[in-house]
Parts: structure tokens; sequence; C-alpha cells
């Protein structure tokens, strides 16, 4: 089926049909209450959810997960055996290299785009920066073609302080992540500032406000859905499940070994949220653009990231949510295999790295090959990031190449690229 | 003994002993002298008793004059009103009075045969809230009201657009929104782009008045270092990874200043309008000798070398030279200059309809909150009009007076559709929410034909703008305090971050988002300035309202440039009946807040 956005007609379904999909339906938070047993639903049977770490700033693929130690490219990174036969990661990484055997390695992704603004779009749309479009992001696009699972909270989240969130593109910015900046703290504007008598009388204003402005405009007014938010924000803020952004409730132990970071508290709060249903989510990591220094940032970047991440998938193993839970670790680019003058690594959008799995994909692949030498610029069996979006899209039950009809009358399809048979398990 | 002194006698000294020699100095001379006995009043009780009137009231009277300025410039805008003239004195300087005319024949005659009846003309004071939103991205301040309804000169609508026109405020707010379309709102290139200096040099232009296409020429040919002459800027935007992207700066050309979005071209041959992928890289070409060293330059050969613009071929694979071409009427290309000034003259030729077309299209949508075709930059080709419609009205006028903004601002706002109310008999009947979303009542085909103003949802810079201005009684403006100024600022670009900015997509129509209401409710800032402090306005209205009428009043005027309806009023002014002060201040901290949340607050009307 193919949908337009711009002419407000859509294959197949009446222009009211479709706007009242747009006055509630597809926006990423829907209103019946959660059903009881959704939350306790484990295993495959749950609908899939994502979890996106970003590592902004492009995480050296030679301090994570493909070290070259002993070459002049690897510098003093050393590597450490893994959970998978044959696989070694970086010795900053012990936590997850017992926990890696869930998930699978990528080595090989190619992309041309250098600068961190336009990289960052590319590897969270799927698609390179043109002018005239702006494209969603995958977690945008999972909350928009994914069927509706009740949830009161919004279906599209990032966790973190993040220079560029995931947008919602051309599907508007309804789907843009709601962003929590100081996850497992405190949740954005979602304590009204007075209570009681004049929370109520603020309301009750408001009704009357709005009342008297819909005179002789009240079908301009009603197409505003000004009050329909406040309704919904209001809910909102109600809402029991709000409490899955805190982290209280859960075990000392357990939040240790998250580590006490925002991202570890992030994704903590992630596997709380993807209990709730939502579908997805990001929690950034930033700090590894080392252009100076590159060993000291990563050391100190992988103490917050190793344990965070080993402890999310040992969480969602013991908790059987890993097969509804797709994982991926990535960042805007990977750095040079030189070391510079500095002792940095510059920006190398070729042959960087990422880890993926959960979901239902195959666990313990491994893809690709770069230079140990780093003189090859090429890696071998090179994976476009388009492709791993196909894979993911795919996994989740859409068709990539399912074509939305952009607002300037272009179809776009969901991906451009081809899934990876590998990680599918088809091949 | 001190130095330049006078001597001369004096008649008694305070002890009564002889009249002695005595130096004065200058200046203070006359009361203190100095004996040779140490200092003594010298002078009679009279003197005396003046230095030290002169000692204890000089502070106090200080101290008394900034009391009463401070008074003064508290109650001004609650004085004005009565004072009298708050006249605007500008030297009027419309020239467009015939295009209004047109347009409103057009409208006229378009409503007559759509059996439309159009919207009754809207309240004086809310067209100085709409003015004041589209071109200074705020609310009108109270003081402004108050001038507003002080003025009783005739055309005085015409004479307060062109004062704001004229004012710094406009320059800046406008040239940000236009710089979204040329430059967009990237970071780009540390190194070589300086959007900053970009956005001063065109509110320097914008203050100026400097002709429309003079400004644009600038952009596309402007020679020299991105600082220096930070119309460059422009072209170091389009840096990719250090590389000129000479598609991506045809791509501009088209959108932003032909109003035809012809992107898709650049790899393909468009599949919906004529564009061929071939006229893109022809337009694409006129950059291709277009070079950055210290600076922007055009270079015709390096190293001996022609420079010659090469794609590569998706078929062949392999690099193709492409000469610089424009799509149609070569005829206006000149034949000298370097290619960038060319093709500048080209777009910008006199006979070059899509120009004036396309800024006329994006100037509509900025003061109407749509532009008058959608989407902004994707106009159909004018030879395929079988009319001249509006744009074309506006357009030739446009470019007959000299491609002068504020001229085409002026002929936008004094013409019908802009004067019209937003309310309409016709949009009477209350819809529940299904209902209203669908079918095809008057009140659409009412918008539709611009026979009714629209509802459109305010910027999030506009919401921010008019909270700011709302919870300030005086004018924000660059005679604003530098502190007021500065948290203004900080303020704004944290709380457009939150809100999310639309950055070039500015003028595509989406509805409200959760988290945005959320921001205005619960918003630390929504909640600050609706607090009822000495400093902000909710508080200040308080103290200076007369009664709880004006009080109620005062907030709506801050809030909505409007006072209540009688009804309206009445509820409010029953909740404060009684209360002691403590309750009063939540009151109207309670009203504030609730104005702030409302659909008339949020919704351009």
């Amino acid at each position: 089926m193919t949908e337009t956005l711009s002419g407000l007609t859509v294959a197949g379904r009446s222009r009211r049909n479709l706007l009242g999909t747009l006055a509630g339906g597809c926006l990423p938070f829907a209103l019946p209450p959660l059903l009881g047993q959704q939350r306790a639903q484990r295993g495959a049977q749950r609908p899939t959810s994502l979890i996106l770490l970003w590592l902004a700033g492009g995480a050296s693929q030679l301090e994570t997960w493909d070290p070259h130690p002993g070459t002049a490219a690897g510098g003093e990174t050393q590597a450490i055996p893994t959970r998978i036969p044959d696989l070694l990661i970086s010795d900053l990484y012990p936590q997850l290299a017992e926990q890696i055997d869930a998930l699978s390695v990528i080595r090989s992704l190619v992309s041309q785009e250098g600068d961190h603004e336009r990289a960052t779009y590319f590897v969270k749309t799927g698609y390179r920066p043109v002018p005239a479009l702006k494209h969603p992001a995958v977690g945008a696009t999972l909350a928009r073609m994914l069927p509706e699972n009740a949830v009161a909270i919004p279906r599209h989240v990032s966790l973190g302080s993040s220079p560029w969130p995931a947008r919602g593109g051309f599907f508007g910015p309804a789907y843009d992540a709601f962003k929590v900046y100081a996850p497992g703290r405190s949740i954005p504007n979602m304590r009204a500032s007075v209570r009681g008598v004049r929370q109520d009388r603020r309301l009750k204003n408001l009704e009357i406000l709005s009342r008297e402005f819909r005179q002789q405009r009240q079908r301009q007014v009603a197409a505003t859905q000004h009050r329909e938010m406040v309704a919904r924000a209001l809910r909102m803020m109600d809402s029991e499940q709000l409490q899955a952004f805190e982290i209280a409730d859960e075990s000392l132990a357990l939040r240790d070994r998250y580590g006490d970071t925002d991202f570890g508290r992030g994704c903590l709060v992630a596997r709380r949220l993807v209990e709730r249903g939502v579908r997805a989510i990001e929690v950034t990591l930033g700090g590894f653009d080392s252009h100076v220094n590159n060993f000291a940032v990563h050391r100190a970047r992988a103490g917050v990231l190793d344990p965070a991440f080993a402890a999310l998938i040992r969480d969602l193993r013991e908790r059987d949510l890993l097969d509804s839970t797709l994982v991926l670790c990535i960042g805007e680019f990977g750095r040079t295999p030189s070391i510079n003058p500095l002792e940095g690594r510059d920006h190398w959008p070729t042959g960087f790295s990422c880890v993926v799995g959960g979901g239902g994909l195959r666990a313990g692949v491994v893809i690709g090959q770069t230079d140990p030498e780093g003189k090859q610029k090429q890696p071998r069996d090179p994976i476009h990031v388009p492709d791993l979006y196909a894979t993911l899209f795919q996994r989740l039950g859409l068709d990539p190449h399912h074509e939305v009809v952009s607002p300037i009358g272009r179809p776009i399809r969901l991906s451009e690229g081809e899934p990876i048979a590998r990680l599918l398990g088809t091949s | 003994m001190p130095g330049n002194g006078t001597q001369f006698p004096l008649a008694q000294t305070k002890q009564g002993s002889a009249p002695t020699h005595c130096y004065t100095k200058q200046g203070w001379g006359r009361t203190h002298c100095y004996t040779r006995q140490g200092w003594c009043r010298t002078l009679t009780n009279r003197v005396e008793s003046m230095a030290t009137v002169l000692r204890w009231f000089l502070p106090l009277a200080v101290i008394q004059t900034v009391v009463v300025l401070v008074v003064w410039a508290t109650w001004r805008p609650f004085l004005l009103q009565r004072s009298g003239d708050g006249r605007v004195d500008v030297e009027p300087s419309f020239r467009m009075g015939e295009t209004v005319a047109k347009v409103n024949r057009l409208f006229a005659t378009r409503w007559a045969q759509a059996g439309l009846a159009p919207a009754a003309p809207a309240p004086q004071l809310q067209i100085l809230r709409r003015l004041s939103l589209a071109l200074y991205g705020t609310v009108p301040a109270l003081e402004e009201i108050r001038r507003f309804e002080a003025d009783r000169g005739p055309d005085r609508l015409a004479r307060w657009v062109e004062g704001m026109l004229r004012d710094r405020r406009f320059s800046e707010y406008f040239a940000e929104r236009l710089a979204r379309s040329y430059v967009g709102v990237d970071g780009g290139d540390f190194v070589v782009y300086r959007r900053d200096r970009f956005v001063e040099w065109l509110t320097e232009a914008l203050a100026e008045n400097r002709r429309y296409d003079e400004i644009v020429r600038e952009m596309i040919a402007d020679r020299g270092l991105w600082t220096g002459s930070p119309s460059t800027n422009f072209i170091t935007a389009a840096l990719v990874m250090g590389e000129l992207e000479e598609e991506k700066l045809a791509g501009r050309v088209f959108r932003a200043f032909l109003g035809q979005r012809a992107d898709c071209a650049q790899c393909h041959d468009h599949p919906f309008s004529d564009w061929k992928q071939s006229q893109f890289e022809g337009v694409a070409a006129f950059f291709g000798q277009t070079r950055l060293s210290l600076g922007v330059f055009d270079h015709t050969e390096v190293d001996g070398q022609p420079v010659e613009f090469e794609v590569l071929d998706q078929k062949s694979g392999e690099q193709r030279q492409v000469s610089p071409q424009v799509p149609f009427h070569d005829e206006w290309l000149p034949a000298d200059g370097t290619r960038r000034a060319r093709l500048a003259a080209w777009v910008t030729h006199l006979e070059q309809r899509r120009f004036d077309r396309s800024i006329v299209n994006r100037v509509w949508g900025l003061l109407f909150g749509k532009p008058y075709l959608q989407p902004v930059d994707d106009l159909p080709d004018p030879e395929a009009l079988a009319t001249e419609d509006l744009l074309d009205i506006l357009a030739v006028d446009f470019r007959d007076q000299g491609r002068d903004l504020r001229q085409l601002i002026l002929a936008m706002v004094l013409s019908r559709p802009f004067l019209l109310d937003s309310q309409h008999a016709a949009d009477q009947v209350p819809v529940d929410q299904g209902a209203a979303a669908a079918g095809d009542g008057e009140a659409d085909h009412l918008l539709e034909e611009w026979a009714l103003f629209p509802l459109t949802r305010l910027r999030p810079e506009q919401v921010i703008g008019a909270m700011l201005q709302a919870s300030s009684v005086g004018t924000i403006d660059r005679r604003s305090h530098l502190i007021v100024r500065t948290l203004r600022l900080l303020r704004e670009s944290e709380f457009l971050q939150e809100y999310g900015d639309l950055g070039e997509d500015e003028l595509e129509v989406h509805p409200g988002t959760i988290p945005q209401a959320l921001l205005r409710m619960n918003g630390e800032l929504s909640n600050s300035l609706s607090q009822a402090s000495p400093f902000s306005s909710a508080g200040r209205v308080l103290t200076v309202s007369m009664d709880d009428e004006t009080l109620v009043e005062n907030c709506f005027l801050l809030c909505l440039t409007r006072r209540p309806p009688t009804a309206l009023k009445a509820v409010f002014v029953e909740q404060l009946r009684g209360q002691n002060s403590e309750q009063r201040k939540e009151t109207i901290e309670d009203l504030v807040w609730s104005l702030f949340n409302s659909e008339p607050f949020a919704w351009n009307h």
C-alpha cells in the first residue's frame, strides 16, 4: 500500500479516516490503558522493541569491537577473547565479552559521511541528508509503522543528552523522540507546578477561555487539536506507566551493575520502557570524538559503556525479554587507523563497527574485516548502513521496501537497503 | 595653605574674632574658607544652612527622583492611554496602494463568484498582534498597545506598519526567517561557515532596506572571506567534508530563489515536473569554478589547467564534464562576469517571474502563518497558469516598485485578507472532534479562498517570544537592558531546543505535540514567567491596576492583546472577590498560566 502525507489521501482510506488517524491513532501516544497481561508477557510472543545505544562523536572501532593489537594501527589497545569463539574485542570491554554471545558484530560498515551532523543524520535515518526532504529516524518509523500497543507514554524516547536526538522527519514533530536528558532522575515537565484547587482552577480557566475562543471558530479551533493535546498531556502526567522512567524501585545491586552514570541509568530505564511496550528507545553516550588522546578517551568511555551494555543484555536475558528486544550499538562513524600527532584518531566513515542482536536475530555472527595495518581503506565484505536497517525492519515484520509518499510527492522506501540474510538466519 | 585661593577680607569669623584673611577654593569657594586658625565657617548662617540642606537634601532628592522615575516607568504603560497621543510619526512611504486595490478586487471577485461572504474586519488590536507576531516574533508589549490605542492620527495602521518595519526587531527577526531558506539551520563546517555573520549581514541589509534582488545577487556572486564578506557564507554553507557541493547550491538556488524543488533532478529527471538532470547539472556548473582558499573565489584555471565542473556519470561510472547552462531563457544570461555573477543576474532578471513569485509566496507565508501556495518552495510553473494569480499581481508590482521588501509587506498587510477576522458566523456550530476533521464545511471553503483569517500554530520562536514579552510590561528590544536581552536569548534557545525547531521547514503545517503541551504547562520557563514577582508583568499589574476589572483586563492585554468581553471578564473578577493579597496573587498567577496555555495564545488568529 502506498500512503500519501501531503495530499491527505491514502489509497483505500478516506480523508476523514486519515485525519482521524492523524488526530489520534498514529501519534506516538496511545490512549487506552495498558492491558494487564501485556507487561507480563515474555519471550518472542511480545511485540518487538528497539534499543539503540548511540555512541555520539564516533567511537573508534579499534578500541571497541575491532581491535588490531600489535600493529601500528592498533596502538596500545589489547584484545580479549569473548564467549563467541574466535571473536576478540578490545580489552576495555571485559564485561561485554561475557554477554556478547547473545549478539552479532559487524566490522565493515561503510558510509560516505564524515561530518558529525550529516553522519548522525545518515546513521539514524539510513538516508544521506538531502535539502528537499527530512527523513524520519528509524525509531520514528517504528513508532509510526508498527501496530499500536496501548501505552500512555511516548512510543519513541531519547534518553540522555544528545546533540541531534532522533526526529520524526516528514512524519512530523509528533514522531520526534520524547527527550529525557537525565534518565532515572527526572522526567521533564511531567509535574504540575501547583496542585489541588489551584491546578483545578487553572484547568477550569483553560476550558472557559477555550469556550469563548471557539465562538464562530468551531471547526477551525477543533482542527487545531489543542485541547486534545492538553488532555493527553494531562493523562500522561497521571499515568502509572510514568514509573517506567524511574528506577528507585530497582534493587541497588541491579542499579550498581548498570553503573551510577546517566548512560547506565538510561539503559536501565530503556529496559523498563521496553517492558511497558515502548517501541523505540535511544540511549546516548557522548564524548567519543577522540581527536586528542584517543586511548585515554576510550578508556574512560568504556568505563561507562561496558558495565551498562553488559548489564542491559544480561538483564534482558534474565527477564526473557531479549527475544523481543532488538539492541543496536552504533555511532555516526569510526576513527582512523592512523594515530595523529596528538595521540588521537580522526573521523573514519569506512570500515567502522557496530554490535547488533536480540529480537530474534541470529547471534554470534561476525561480519566483515578491516585491514589490520589500516592501509586498505575499504573493508572486506562491506555492509551499508541502509542494509542494517532493512534487516531490522524485516525482523520487526515491516517490509523494508514499503513506500511512503513523502510531502514532496516522492515515494520513499522505509529503507533503500537489502536485509542481511546472515543476521536473519535465512542463509 | 591651599593654592589657587583668592585672598579677601571677611567681616566675621565663626568665633567672632577679627576679620581675617581667608582662602577660598574655586567652585565651592565662597562657603568654606581656610583661616590661619584652621577650618571655620566663614559665611553667614544662611549659607551654612544651605550647606546642610545640600548635604542632606541632595542624596534624598536623588533617591526621590529615582523612586519617581521607577514609579513613572511602571505606570507609564498604564497611563499612556489617558495621557493622549502615542502617535507614531513616520514619513509615509507607501507606494503600492494601487496593488492593494488590485488584490482587493481579485478577492472580491473570487468571493462573489464562490458566493462567499467574507469575515468581518478584525478588531484593530488583533491586527496589531498579528503584525507583531509576523514582524517581531512576539506579541505587542503593553506599552505598545497603549500607544497604539492613543494614536488618533489618520492612517494609523499604515503608519504603524511602517514604523515596525523600521524597527531593528523586524530586521533581526526577518533576517533569521529568510536565512533559513538560504542556508538552513545546520551548523555546517565550523572553520569556513559563519552562520551568525550571515544573519547579521542579512539583518543589516534589511535594516537598510536594500533591494531584494541586490541582496540575492550578493549571496550568489560575492567573493571574499566568510567573515569579512558574510554573504559568501551562502556558498560555504554548501561545504560537505571540506568539498564544495555545487549540486547543493544549485538546489538552493532553485528552491530559495525560484520557488521550485528541482533537487530530485540531481540524480535523475524529475518524475513529476519537467526538470531534467541536465538542467540541474547546468545550474550547478555555474558554481564549478568556485574555490575556497582564503575566502570564496572563482578561478577559470588552476596551475595552467582550465577549471571545469565535472559530475560522476551514474550510468558509465565515469567523470563527465558539464558546462554551465540555464534551464530556460538563456537570453537573460549576461555574456560577461564570473559564472556566479552571470547566474545571479539570470536568477534576478527583471522578467524572471519565478524569482518574484517565490519571495511573494514566502513573505505571505511569514505574515499569514501559511504560504499562499504550499509547499512554499515548490510553486507551479508560472507559464502553465491560465490567468494572472495573486502571486503575479503582487510579484509584478513588487518588481516594478524596486523589489522593495518593505513595500511588499505593507501591500500584503493592508490588503483585505490580512485584515479579516478569524471568526465567521458560518463556523458557529459546535463540532465533535471527528466531525471537525472531516467533511467540507463552509468554513473550509472560506479558508481556501482567504475569506477568513486562518488560525495557525505559533512557531516555537513565536511562542517563547510571546511568553517573554507578555511577562514584561515594557518592550523587550535592543534598548532593553543587556541582562534582559541575554536572558531572553538563553531562554529562547533552550526553549526552542526543547519545543522542537522545524528549521528551514518552519512554514510546513504540523499539529502540535504532547511534549509541547507539557512544556507549556509544566515547563520551568512558563511557570516562572507566570509568577507574580515584583519584576514580572503579573506582579506589576497586581500592584498598579485600579480595580479588579482593570486587573483582569490588563492580564488579557498582556497575553492576548485584547480585552475580555464583559461576561468573560466577570468570571475572573468574581474569582478575585473577597480575596486577601496572597490569594489575589495566586488567582492572577493562575489566570496568566491559563492564558499562556490557551488556544488564543498558542494560535495566531
